[in-house]
């Protein structure tokens, strides 16, 4: 095989779906096609593999893998599989992988049609010159529709549909002609094996034994082992150890990587932040001019305080939370103390989703109990002496007198919905102080809903909301816009009279008194009575413009206690005094974790 | 950890007349043709241990409608002299006759489930008598020469009032009793009452004036709290009741007895015919590490007498939580004021969830 034959056998593709229609099945079926893994090793949804994903069905970090299929031309071919996550918090990600890319399957629910995040990721893909190959797939479902579907996908996106595929992942339909396309369809990977070593990092995870192992589409040129390579962004350098392949259940060491190959490369990286996704590896001795165009740093968008329940665990909270970076650098934290919570950790997210999942993450696999605190963006602060601050933490919130002007972030953001919710979801966004843009129509009955929003009327709980106002119809993506100034105060809570620091938060000076009041009951419906009468109050500046009160407690007593049943008496106590452990003591007063989470979503009727 | 001196003794007779609507002890109504059976079995169960014991407890049920076996049962067991025998009683079966034979038997305590004494309310709780017939019965136990009696009292019974409580309780003071233990009305999830809560149950709030008032009658008329639901005339608390609050041992005979026996606790299946058709009855480990640290707080703290020093001191850090009207720290011991006893399990899981 001359130097770049071998590129005409390579296909390197991704497959662009929202949640729930299909991808990791289709993955899995194109695994099965291809008998890159014996059936009897087949694990439902192979390509997700942590727990978390598998139970939510959702993908958070990317991963490849490589397969041979022998195609109805006769030849061999090797499709570089490339998984994306689906999910907007993750977009950067996505974006990267698609460039590692020629071509992306995109899959759409035949029932359900085109939604918000797969237009996007769709979008992302044609703007980057991927050749999009649409895929209908569930037809087996009673409600499947395709043609209407198809139709959707030319008016919508604008690429020829009639000749999508027709597929059931789930029951196995049509898997080949999804194999053919690929072959026929998505172009085979250009570059030079003697030009200077361009590499895309996509992934990376670490790995006790080798370190860090980064995930690499080579663009130019080749690696092996023994290389002196060097991160363009970062300028870290290091001596290749291993290069190699994805295979489905393990790497496969090769001789080297070459110009359109996807594999990985172990150099003995001891930290993942020195291998970022979208950086561009290159020879330390010959290296090329430019790096790949489009790398950024991610910024984390959403702020939170991650605090153990028993203050002793600290230590073991800061392990955990340094494991989990060690896997995923978008995580960022540091320590700081509350009042209220003691010893905890400042930590910076992508989004919600990825909030939620690391808090699951360090409860599930590392067996802590945490609290969290209210979800926190960023604002920019100009003070009254010309600085200007960054605030992610409401305690650290300057004094009103200090500031001279208040900014806060807001985003693009776009919903996707049948048309007959419009009215809904525009009530939802104008609550959420929206600035609508336009709307458009998808089809006849869908519509494309544009909104500025500020950021931080988004990161609690507008999903939830946006869901329960459209059947769960809607979906929605947004992305920064940037700072705009806006009237903001600092809203505190007093329990029995002391400021709970890990309460306050920071909101729009016209909702303060809506969001006190509810916060005040909230609270007063998830603090149990206590042995005293407890006093719940909202406050803007010294002033309270909230009030409830919890009641004292009258009676908790087990009356009867004999020899018969002292076991069950005992567990019961012992629940109990479970419960009492998962609390924390503000002063004297008792509030359990599932108070602070209820604040966080306070669902506006 | 246990036994400065002997084991108690539980008999568990699992026979009424008739199921209360709010009870879940484990009895059969109508049995009486296994009643000679029963006897049998746990004359049989008693010949496998050969200790001594130095309380007997005949608790259900309703024990006196066995009256006649008692004196038999009580044979086949090693009993100390001067010991404790209580045998629970029911107004609405026990008769003259019934007493004599308890008398005769060697019972010397007994426990009378009065429960009130307004008719009203006795209807409400499904019982089978009245309070003049509960008030009959407890003048006759003091004729027939019982010099240890308890009056069980319920407080919450729906439609009762602080008058109506503070009526009975009055009422029983000036009967020929040395004990009371007052409960507080619980709705258990497989009864009657657990199905189809009464409407006018009482409340928390309710339920805690009826408690304090209960406490200060029961003051005023002479029995002393020494538990969170008994009260006693010197020298009258309940030994056998005492043991188990101090964390001793005991063991159970009868299907749904439990025991606290060399070191574990276990229980026998609620299965009459199992029971008496058994040669030893069989059991279930129910705990088999039992009196550890949390158990001997949980249950010395419902105790007036309270805990000493070696068990109250890892408490102290949650002490600080708790208002002072509520604990007093006085001789070298913890105990919960009778301000303390109603919020009891909140106090006690309150405290072991601060151990230091």
């Amino acid at each position: 095989m001359s130097d770049t034959a071998y590129l005409n056998k390579i296909r390197n593709f991704c497959i662009i779906a929202h949640i729930d229609h299909g991808k990791s099945t289709l993955a899995d079926r194109i695994l099965e096609q291809t008998q890159t893994v014996a059936l009897r090793d087949m694990e439902e949804q192979l390509l997700d593999n942590m727990d978390i994903e598998r139970e939510r069905g959702i993908t958070i970090k990317a991963r490849a893998v490589r397969l041979k299929y022998h195609a109805d031309d006769g030849e061999d071919y090797i499709f570089n599989l490339i998984d994306t996550p689906g999910h907007v918090d993750f977009n950067y990600e996505v974006s990267r992988s698609l460039v590692a890319c020629e071509g992306a399957i995109l899959i759409v629910d035949a029932s359900q049609g085109i939604e918000a995040q797969t237009l996007a990721n769709t979008y992302l893909a044609v703007e980057n010159d991927l050749e999009v190959v649409p895929v209908i797939n569930k037809i087996d479902l009673p409600s499947a529709h395709p043609e209407q579907v198809k139709e959707e996908i030319e008016n919508v996106i604008g690429i020829p549909a009639e000749d999508a595929p027709e597929i059931s992942a789930k029951m196995g339909i049509n898997i080949h002609a999804v194999m053919e396309c690929i072959v026929k369809s998505i172009p085979a990977p250009k570059g030079d094996n003697d030009a200077p070593l361009q590499a895309l990092i996509f992934d990376s995870y670490y790995d006790s034994y080798k370190g860090v192992i980064t995930y690499v589409r080579i663009k130019e040129g080749s690696v092996k082992p023994g290389d002196r390579i060097r991160m363009m962004a970062t300028g870290a350098e290091f001596t290749v150890v291993e290069t190699g392949f994805m295979g489905a259940t393990e790497l496969v060491p090769c001789s080297g990587l070459k110009a359109g190959e996807v594999g990985y490369i172990a150099a003995s990286i001891k930290s993942i932040g020195e291998t970022k996704v979208g950086d561009t590896v290159t020879s330390a001795d010959n290296p090329a001019p430019e790096p790949l165009a489009g790398y950024r740093e991610v910024n984390p968008m959403v702020f939170s305080g991650i605090y153990p329940a028993d203050g002793a665990k600290y230590v073991d909270l800061r392990e955990a939370l340094e494991k989990l970076q060690l896997n995923d650098a978008s995580l960022s934290f540091e320590p700081e103390t509350s009042v209220a919570l003691g010893f905890g950790f400042r930590c910076g997210f992508l989004g919600l989703l990825h909030m939620e999942i690391i808090q699951e993450r360090i409860e599930r696999e590392y067996n802590l109990d945490i609290i969290t605190t209210a979800p926190s963006v960023v604002y920019k602060i100009e003070m009254t002496d010309g600085t200007v601050k960054m605030i992610d933490n409401p305690t650290n919130y300057p004094d009103p007198s200090e500031i001279a002007q208040a900014y806060e972030p807001m985003v693009n953001a776009h919903v996707y919905a049948p048309s007959e919710y419009v009215g809904n979801i525009m009530e939802l966004c104008q609550n959420r102080r929206g600035v609508f843009r336009d709307m458009k129509y998808i089809d006849e009955t869908r519509v494309d809903l544009h909104y500025e929003i500020p950021l931080n009327e988004i990161v609690y709980d507008f999903f939830d909301a946006l869901k329960s106002r459209t059947r769960g119809y809607a979906s929605y993506d947004y992305e920064m816009m940037g700072f705009v100034p806006s009237k903001l105060v600092k809203l505190d809570i007093l329990l029995n009279g002391d400021i709970i620091d890990a309460l306050s938060f920071i909101v729009h000076a016209d909702k303060a008194y809506e969001r006190a009041r509810k916060m005040a009951e909230k609270l007063k419906e998830h603090i149990p009575r206590q042995l005293f009468e407890i006093p719940i109050q909202a406050a803007v500046g010294g002033k309270i413009i909230a009030r409830e009160t919890i009641k004292a407690l009258r009676k908790d007593v087990l009356a009867k206690c004999y020899g018969g049943d002292i076991t069950r008496k005992k567990k019961l106590l012992e629940k109990q005094k479970e419960g009492k452990k998962r609390m924390r003591a503000f002063g004297t007063v008792e509030v359990p974790q599932e108070a602070f989470m209820a604040v966080l979503k306070l669902d506006d009727e | 950890m246990n036994n400065s001196g002997n084991r108690g003794l539980y008999i568990h007779v699992p026979f009424c007349v008739r199921k209360c609507p709010y009870c879940d002890f484990y009895s059969l109504p109508g049995e009486t043709a296994l009643y000679s059976g029963y006897a049998q079995a746990v004359k049989r169960n008693l010949s496998y241990y050969s200790e001594r014991f130095d309380t007997v407890y005949f608790g259900g049920g309703t024990p006196n409608l066995i009256a006649p076996y008692m004196a038999e049962i009580l044979s086949a067991a090693d009993i100390a002299p001067g010991a404790e025998i209580t045998a629970e009683c029911n107004p609405a079966s026990a008769t003259a006759e019934t007493l004599a034979e308890m008398r005769a038997a060697g019972i010397n305590r007994l426990s009378v489930g009065v429960q009130s004494l307004q008719d009203a309310e006795l209807k409400k709780l499904g019982r089978l008598h009245n309070a003049d017939e509960a008030e009959a019965l407890i003048l006759a136990a003091e004729k027939a020469g019982f010099g240890s009696i308890s009056a069980d009292v319920i407080l919450g019974v729906p439609g009762q009032t602080a008058e109506s409580l503070s009526d009975t309780l009055q009422r029983l003071g000036k009967l020929p009793i040395q004990h009371i233990s007052a409960y507080m009305l619980t709705l258990e999830p497989a009864t009657p009452f657990g199905k189809n809560p009464p409407l006018d149950m009482a409340d928390d709030e309710k339920m805690a004036d009826l408690y304090a008032l209960c406490q200060k009658l029961c003051e005023e008329l002479g029995f002393h709290q020494y538990e969170i639901s008994n009260f006693a005339r010197e020298g009258f608390q309940c030994r056998h009741n005492l043991k188990y609050w101090r964390d001793e041992e005991y063991l159970g005979i009868g299907p749904a007895a439990h025991s606290f026996y060399e070191e574990k606790r276990f229980a026998v299946p609620k299965d009459l015919p199992g029971f008496i058709n058994a040669p030893r009855q069989t059991t279930e480990i129910t705990d088999d590490s039992p009196g550890d640290y949390d158990e001997r707080v949980m249950m010395g703290l419902r105790l007036a007498e309270g805990i000493p020093e070696e068990l109250y001191k890892p408490l102290l850090p949650g002490l600080k939580l708790l208002p002072p009207e509520y604990w007093a720290l006085e001789s070298g011991r913890l105990r919960l004021t009778s301000a303390g006893f109603p919020l009891y399990n909140y106090i006690v899981s309150l405290l072991l969830a601060h151990t230091e």
